[in-house]
């Protein structure tokens, strides 16, 4: 169906895809695999027009095509759903879709044709609704209908489980199943390597840009296949698991924030606790209240009622990021480049960000004038940077100039070096290569056993189950209770993504606590 | 063939350090090329422009009167451009702080005091800072546009300024000109050396920028600054707020400008007037920028700046050309300026056609 042969993308000496080759046949799943900055993206905007190849070809059908924009993708039969949607939450499904169409056809029409294609592949769409109102599974179905109205022999789905619940992504299989039995080809990206074995019928292993295997995944093991995404077998994370409970040290009680932007979500009667040598792990399709609850519990936006955040039992809910830092806190938030460190500036800059007052005597003399010791900050960042095995070029780069997972390294010892007795963490191994993945994970694991309290708000639910003692659910802005990890399976967890849950597991939840 | 920008991985020292050299070079010879389109030598001119004023003690000290205000407002700019607080209206402040500072002198000026000048420099920082408080409260609370908000201001005390002088303050001695009465001794800032009419005005220009200097340099609040300024929700990470620093850096700003206003009416002019600045405070953004929003960096665009003043002067006499020669030269200079500083984060890259099936796709 599509081939592609030697396919280049430069980036000034930079080589995102460095001459790939990859074949996809009429009716089969092939999976793109690959770690975050692989060359993944890369490889699908040239497939789909949106960026040009430097170098190689594209063979469609046998012939070379040169693909200038996404609309000549469409034109010979290629789709894509992408990762991010683009869609006008004003606006109905209906005219969404009828905006990616050729101008004429009547509104009607298109409603009829999306609910009979909808039906057709079990993607259930209400035509009239809008697309405020919708979740992300279901904005997600808008935008493969719309592919799907254009008739491709291709679509490519670009990590297209990464918003589902696991439900979600069950129906989502069904209909990629459907697909593929009308002879029309997938291409599929993802870095979940389960979700690969289970549906894709050939992978293509990506690697810094270059193709290092081409397998059946259903013949693999999840351990070889991350040994060719990867390239070296990656460290087990071992949590002994204290049993030993501390005092509480992170408590919400009734914690409700308005919220600040028309897309944001609004907190609503969150309660929490976090004991000391507990790892509490908040599970959760993303955009439904993580940032505000993380932005809530750090202080970065304080809430209106004391007594609404505890840190080490004393209320801290109107205290600003400074004054709980004092109080022994430290935090991570999602975003890398532009919250948590700042790009152009070094590394010990990007130490003094977070620690300019907790560390006041350390990092800053001179009286009133509070000049920054630069020599200390300097040898603390090194320290830091030793501990955490921080990989970069030169004594003190700038921030922007480490890779993800390092900067993200970085972040997490800035914190971890202090040895904070509460540490909330958002996303802590988003966008992270897997062996930096699992040196933070383990990190979080030593602390927690040190006898801190440790919040990690995450969506990769294989990182919760490798880390958490505790395991709570946020959907639309609640928390449901919180249940010993053991106790719980990712159906359990999927099912309180949705929302679903009920005073009586409340009752039995309150009871596993006390246990 | 076409042209391509192509970011560098890292900003490039060398061209941050070259990119205002090849700005004035680039202005030189446009500067030259509008001289030969007027039918001027243009040689002679751009010498009588730039070489000839460092060429006698006179205009040396001319060039120092004209460049202490653009330095005071340029390094209290270059704050606020750090922290990415878009303050515009420094010649609006610069008026303010020209008509507080001459309250005592004008109203008051039978009461004879060692105190008076440094009340007046006092008052003259308030009335700046206080001018600046204006866009200042509108973006922190109102969140109002403070590039609009700061300009306005500026035509709004220029003209209370042209009231002031034409009704209320207006001399008694002066046949009907619109001009205050002369400032008494005592309220005249004192000249520098005795050779010529450089007055104290310029030690405030550096002291000010040596301070500020070793504030960015050196202390937390210049950490603050540069922090807000790159990326606000990061500054909020680190505890740092962004509103107070709205505050900060145009009250400060603010007082600069007013303190460059009052010694420019107290130093140079000894009275108020209808005109007191030849746009000071608009070429001084131009100084902030090619001083690299580095105050060090803004003693040398100052002086610099004020040159193009002292000769444009010059050639407008020698060579009888309009005084908006001055004004254009500026303009190119700050022109090439910010365009240079594209070679600073990007590479430029000539991409001939005819590569087949490659980056010509795109174009295509």
């Amino acid at each position: 169906m599509l081939a592609v042969r030697n396919l280049t993308k430069l980036f000034g000496s930079f080589a995102a895809c460095d001459a790939i080759d990859l074949d996809i046949r009429p009716g089969e799943i092939h999976a793109l695999l690959g770690e975050n900055g692989a060359g993944k993206s890369t490889l699908v905007k040239m497939l789909f027009g949106v960026l040009a190849p430097t170098d190689g070809q594209i063979l469609w059908r046998g012939e070379p095509v040169l693909i200038a924009s996404p609309a000549a993708a469409r034109r010979i039969g290629i789709g894509m759903v992408f990762q991010h949607f683009s869609l006008f939450d004003a606006l109905t499904v209906a005219e969404n879709i009828a905006l990616s169409l050729d101008p004429g056809i009547s509104l009607a029409k298109v409603a009829e044709e999306a609910s009979r294609l909808s039906h057709e592949y079990g993607l259930p769409l209400d035509p009239k609704a809008h697309v405020a109102d919708l979740s992300v599974g279901e904005r997600q179905r808008i935008e493969i209908v719309r592919t799907l109205l254009q008739n491709p022999d291709l679509v490519i789905l670009d990590e297209p489980t990464s918003v589902l619940t696991p439900q979600e992504a069950d129906r989502l299989f069904e209909t990629l199943a459907k697909l593929k039995a009308e002879g029309r080809s997938i291409l599929y990206i993802s870095h979940r390597l389960e979700e690969v074995q289970r549906i894709c019928d050939r992978a293509t292993v990506l690697r810094r840009g270059k193709v290092t295997g081409a397998c059946d995944p259903r013949r693999e093991t999840p351990a070889t296949l991350a040994r060719m995404m990867v390239g070296s077998d990656i460290a087990v994370v071992s949590a002994e698991g204290t049993n030993a409970r501390g005092e509480v040290l992170l408590e919400a009680r009734h914690l409700s924030a308005a919220a600040r932007t028309p897309f944001a979500v609004s907190l609503k009667n969150i309660c929490l606790k976090v004991r000391g040598g507990e790892i509490l792990a908040i599970a959760g399709v993303a955009g439904n209240g993580q940032s505000e609850l993380f932005d809530a519990l750090s202080g970065e936006y304080p809430t209106s009622e004391a007594a609404s955040v505890f840190i080490r039992q004393k209320p801290v809910g109107t205290l600003g990021i400074t004054a709980r830092r004092l109080m022994g806190a430290g935090f991570v938030p999602e975003e890398r480049h532009g919250h948590a460190a700042v790009p152009a500036l070094s590394l010990s800059d990007n130490l003094v960000l977070a620690r300019s007052q907790s560390d006041r005597k350390a990092f800053i003399g001179g009286g009133l004038l509070g000049i920054i010791r630069h020599g200390a900050v300097k040898r603390a960042s090194a320290r830091i940077s030793e501990a955490m095995d921080v990989r970069k070029s030169g004594e003190n780069p700038v921030a922007g100039s480490l890779s993800g997972g390092n900067l993200q390294k970085f972040i997490v010892g800035r914190e971890l070096d202090r040895q904070p007795a509460v540490l909330v963490v958002n996303q802590p191994t988003w966008g992270v290569d897997a062996g930096a993945a699992s040196r933070i994970r383990q990190a979080l694991v030593d602390l927690a056993e040190a006898g801190s309290a440790v919040l990690v708000i995450s969506q990769d639910l294989d990182e919760i189950f490798e880390v958490a003692t505790e395991i709570a659910v946020i959907s639309e802005g609640r928390l449901s209770d919180a249940y010993p990890a053991r106790e719980l399976t990712r159906e359990k967890i999927g099912l309180l993504m949705g929302g679903m849950y009920g005073k009586t597991e409340a009752g039995e939840a309150a009871h596993a606590h006390r246990a | 063939m076409r042209i391509e920008l192509e970011k560098r991985p890292q900003a490039s020292a060398f061209y941050s350090v070259l990119s205002p050299f090849i700005a004035l070079f680039l202005t030189v010879i446009a500067g030259g090329i509008m001289f030969a389109l007027l039918g001027k030598d243009p040689f002679s001119a751009l010498y009588g422009f730039f070489v000839e004023p460092l060429l006698d003690i006179w205009s040396i000290h001319e060039i120092a009167i004209k460049a202490a205000p653009l330095i005071l407002i340029g390094v209290g700019l270059s704050i606020c451009y750090r922290s990415n607080n878009w303050n515009i209206g420094a010649e609006g402040q610069f008026t303010a702080g020209a008509i507080a500072g001459s309250i005592i002198p004008v109203v008051f000026y039978e009461w004879h005091s060692p105190l008076v000048l440094p009340l007046m420099l006092i008052f003259g920082m308030i009335g700046g800072a206080l001018y600046a408080a204006i866009p200042a409260f509108l973006k922190a609370h109102m969140n109002t546009n403070e590039i609009l908000t700061s300009l306005m201001l500026v035509y709004i005390a220029q003209l209370f300024l042209d009231w002031m002088v034409r009704g209320p303050w207006r001399s008694p001695d002066a046949y009907n000109f619109p001009v205050t009465r002369d400032f008494a001794p005592e309220a005249i800032l004192p000249e520098l050396v005795s050779s010529g009419r450089t007055n104290l005005g310029f030690a405030f220009a550096i002291i000010a920028a040596i301070a500020l200097w070793f504030m960015m340099r050196y202390t937390l609040k210049g950490f603050e600054i540069t922090v807000l300024g790159q990326s606000q929700r990061a500054g909020r990470f680190a505890g740092f707020s962004s509103r107070k620093m709205i505050w900060f850096s145009m009250l400060l700003s603010g007082a600069l400008a007013g303190l460059a206003g009052i010694s420019e009416v107290s130093g140079a002019i000894n009275k108020l007037q209808p005109i007191i600045s030849p746009g000071y405070g608009f070429t001084a953004i131009i100084v902030a920028f090619l001083g690299r929003l580095n105050p060090l960096g803004i003693v040398a665009a100052g002086l610099f700046l004020a040159l193009t003043y002292v000769g444009g002067e010059a050639v407008q006499l020698t060579l009888s050309v309009s005084d908006k020669v001055t004004r254009v030269f500026q303009g190119l200079l700050l022109f090439f300026v910010l365009s240079c500083d594209t070679l600073i984060l990007y590479r430029i890259r000539l991409v001939l056609a005819g590569r087949p099936g490659a980056a010509q796709s795109g174009a295509s």
